[in-house]
């Protein structure tokens, strides 16, 4: 029986390869080709590679070179931000970062519990970090995601093993915005996964609802939602019983994104060949054998891009929660420059505040560019 | 190519089972897509151990007509048995009958994101709810029997088309299938690959396999089944002994249909 994989070029010897020339290879090459390729390419090439440079020398002069790293504080522990304020415009005030910095990072936290909100942020950077890791891609995560939420919470909030209490109110900075971000993200996504397949099903009940789910909740900003868990939920609760604000925060993110997500997640339900489902269906498999042996695996491949892409902008939606009044990384850094003293440096906080996010955001592109390559390999010959 | 409609070899011995009760049983089955009537008081019955091949032009229904069997389509009129066990809404039967009849697509069909050795034991081990080691022995098994036991590691996008098939008709048999459904197996496939999973298909049908078989390989018709059933648009025109379909055609939609095949090569 003849194996078509054998490929011709064994049957018969052809000529040994020759290395290609190396004019046309290699960075030398690259760079003739893309950037010198002709007069009009060169003279853009030149002209683009002055103002590139231009803006690099500006930047780092205002960064790096003409900046303020620290400013005196006299003694009634008020900045004299004088010499700042003559730079302004000519260079950095970084002094603001060092000065108010933690206020930044951790909002209205009791000063000297700053430790507990540092390890918490840790801790959300270690979860994502195993969370992201192949290895860890079984029921053990479970336990460890368990775990490790049920010690932040106990960090953010004290009250045993001999941690002060410290109420929600007094929650700020980047714990903040890592908790609704975690959680949102978290519980929005399986959720998400059930209201796609909700959509596709054929039981009428299902199907409306999950529609109605999704166009309400995408019909609305998502400040009007928080505006309306902020302020309306608390109306329709019984007498005396309350839900915290951040809770209320949190389950209007998880609904906002769970929506979003559920038409990415549909996209790729749509987007797997009808031959797959029918191939299952044929085999006897039930219907949750089938969604999940089968058709999600492929279909949540196909769609990393708009998922990653959902996961990103919502990490920063979070910063809307400054509207019913929660003090996420975005408004602390807000609140810093309030004081008299360090008012007019906000380029330099939102500059900050900008590469935490950036930070995070970047981390998440470059690992689902690398997932993606990972989870596709069995279409590369 | 199957000009003139040469056999391929000697016709396979006939392994009819009269004793048993007929294995498929379509009874007056009507289909419409929307207002086309694409079946029309379709009656077919299959015996266990037989083999039947349908052949017709395109759009007369063939396909619809096998995916009814396995309920990948639902008919509207008409009475549809499998094993015994009528076609209905009824879930639990129908995951009975499915167990049961084993599937074989055009377009091959395999879970790209599995090997193929997770392919073939997929079904195995959570329908039947057989131990891994023992689907995975089963599995090479009829994967050595197709003759690719080495690429059970591979993914299908690094087999060629006929591997795949060939791969799809193991995880087919992997599942014990009485009944065994190829809705034109061949046609999306180069033709030195079509030798290879014809002869696969052959050696099914000597080892007394029922089958039913979409196919526009009239050579293999010949050689292995017990009846041949040409559609067209929507009805069974004619049915026979290959014998009698191919040399002795009686109406004149079946002239013309042999006429053009012959052409064709």
């Amino acid at each position: 029986m003849s194996d078509i994989t054998l490929n011709a070029a064994t049957a018969t010897p052809e000529a040994t390869p020759r290395n290609p020339p190396v004019a046309t290879t290699g960075p030398i090459a690259w760079v003739r080709a893309n950037l010198f390729s002709g007069w009009l390419s060169t003279a853009v090439t030149l002209v683009l590679a002055y103002f590139i440079v231009k803006a690099i020398i500006g930047v780092i002069d205002w960064a790096f070179i003409n900046a303020i790293w620290t400013v005196p504080v006299n003694a009634n522990g008020v900045a004299q931000t004088q010499a700042c304020r003559d730079l302004h415009g000519t260079g950095a005030c970084w002094a603001v970062i060092a000065e108010k910095h933690r206020f930044m990072l951790f909002g209205t936290y009791p000063y000297d519990e700053h430790w507990r909100p540092a390890i918490v942020c840790l801790l959300f950077i270690g979860l994502y970090i195993v969370s992201a890791m192949r290895r860890f891609w079984t029921w053990v995560l479970i336990p460890i995601w368990a775990a490790t939420l049920t010690v932040i919470g106990i960090l953010m909030w004290g009250g045993i093993f001999g941690l002060t209490y410290v109420p929600q109110e007094r929650w700020g900075g980047l714990p903040i915005t890592l908790i609704l971000a975690t959680f949102g993200l978290a519980f929005a996504f399986p959720l998400s996964i059930l209201v796609a397949l909700g959509r596709r099903s054929s039981l009428p009940a299902i199907k409306v609802i999950c529609v109605l789910y999704v166009e309400l909740i995408r019909g609305v900003p998502l400040i009007s939602l928080l505006f309306m868990a902020s302020v309306m939920f608390p109306l329709f609760l019984p007498e005396g019983m309350n839900i915290d604000k951040l809770l209320r925060a949190q389950i209007a993110i998880i609904l906002f994104a769970g929506a979003y997500l559920a038409e990415v997640v549909r996209g790729g339900l749509q987007a797997l060949p009808k031959g797959q489902y029918e191939a299952a269906d044929a085999m006897g498999l039930s219907y949750w054998q089938k969604t999940g042996f089968i058709i999600l695996p492929q279909a949540l491949r196909l769609v990393i891009p708009p998922l990653v892409n959902t996961f990103i902008g919502f990490f920063k939606d979070t910063s809307l929660v400054l509207i019913i009044g929660i003090f996420d990384l975005l408004t602390a850094g807000k609140t810093a420059i309030v004081e008299p003293s360090w008012q007019g440096f906000g380029v330099e906080v939102y500059v900050f505040v900008g590469l935490i996010y950036l930070a995070f955001c970047f981390a998440m592109s470059k690992y689902s560019q690398g997932l993606e390559a990972e989870l596709n390999r069995h279409r590369r010959r | 190519m199957s000009a003139a409609i040469e056999t391929s070899g000697v016709h396979i011995a006939s392994s009819v089972r009269t004793d048993a009760p007929p294995a498929i049983v379509l009874d007056k089955v009507n289909k419409w897509y929307g207002a086309l009537h694409v079946l029309r008081d379709v009656d077919l019955q299959v015996a266990l151990g037989e083999r039947v091949v349908v052949c017709g032009p395109s759009g007369s229904g063939k396909s619809t007509m096998i995916r009814c069997i396995n309920r990948l389509e639902t008919h509207q009129e008409g009475r549809i048995l499998v094993d015994g066990i009528q076609l209905s809404d009824d879930l639990r039967a129908l995951d009975a009958i499915r167990r049961d009849v084993g599937m074989v697509f055009q377009s091959f069909n395999l879970f790209p994101h599995l090997t193929i050795l997770e392919n073939c034991t997929l079904a195995p081990i959570w329908v039947r709810k057989m131990p891994k080691k023992q689907a995975e022995e089963l599995a090479m098994e009829y994967l050595t029997r197709v003759r690719i036991p080495e690429q059970a590691k591979k993914y299908p996008g690094q087999l060629s088309g006929g591997q795949q098939q060939r791969v799809a008709i193991a995880r087919a048999l992997c599942m014990k299938p009485k009944i065994m459904l190829f809705d034109e197996p061949t046609s999306a496939l180069d033709p030195e690959m079509i030798k290879e999973v014809l002869d696969t298909m052959v050696m099914l049908a000597a080892e007394g396999m029922t089958m039913i078989c979409v196919t526009h390989e009239m050579g293999f018709a010949r050689q292995v089944a017990d009846r041949v059933v040409f559609m067209d648009r929507g009805e069974v025109v004619e049915s026979g002994t290959p014998d009698q379909v191919f040399n002795d055609p009686k109406t004149e939609r079946l002239k013309l249909f042999l006429s053009q095949i012959l052409r064709g090569h």
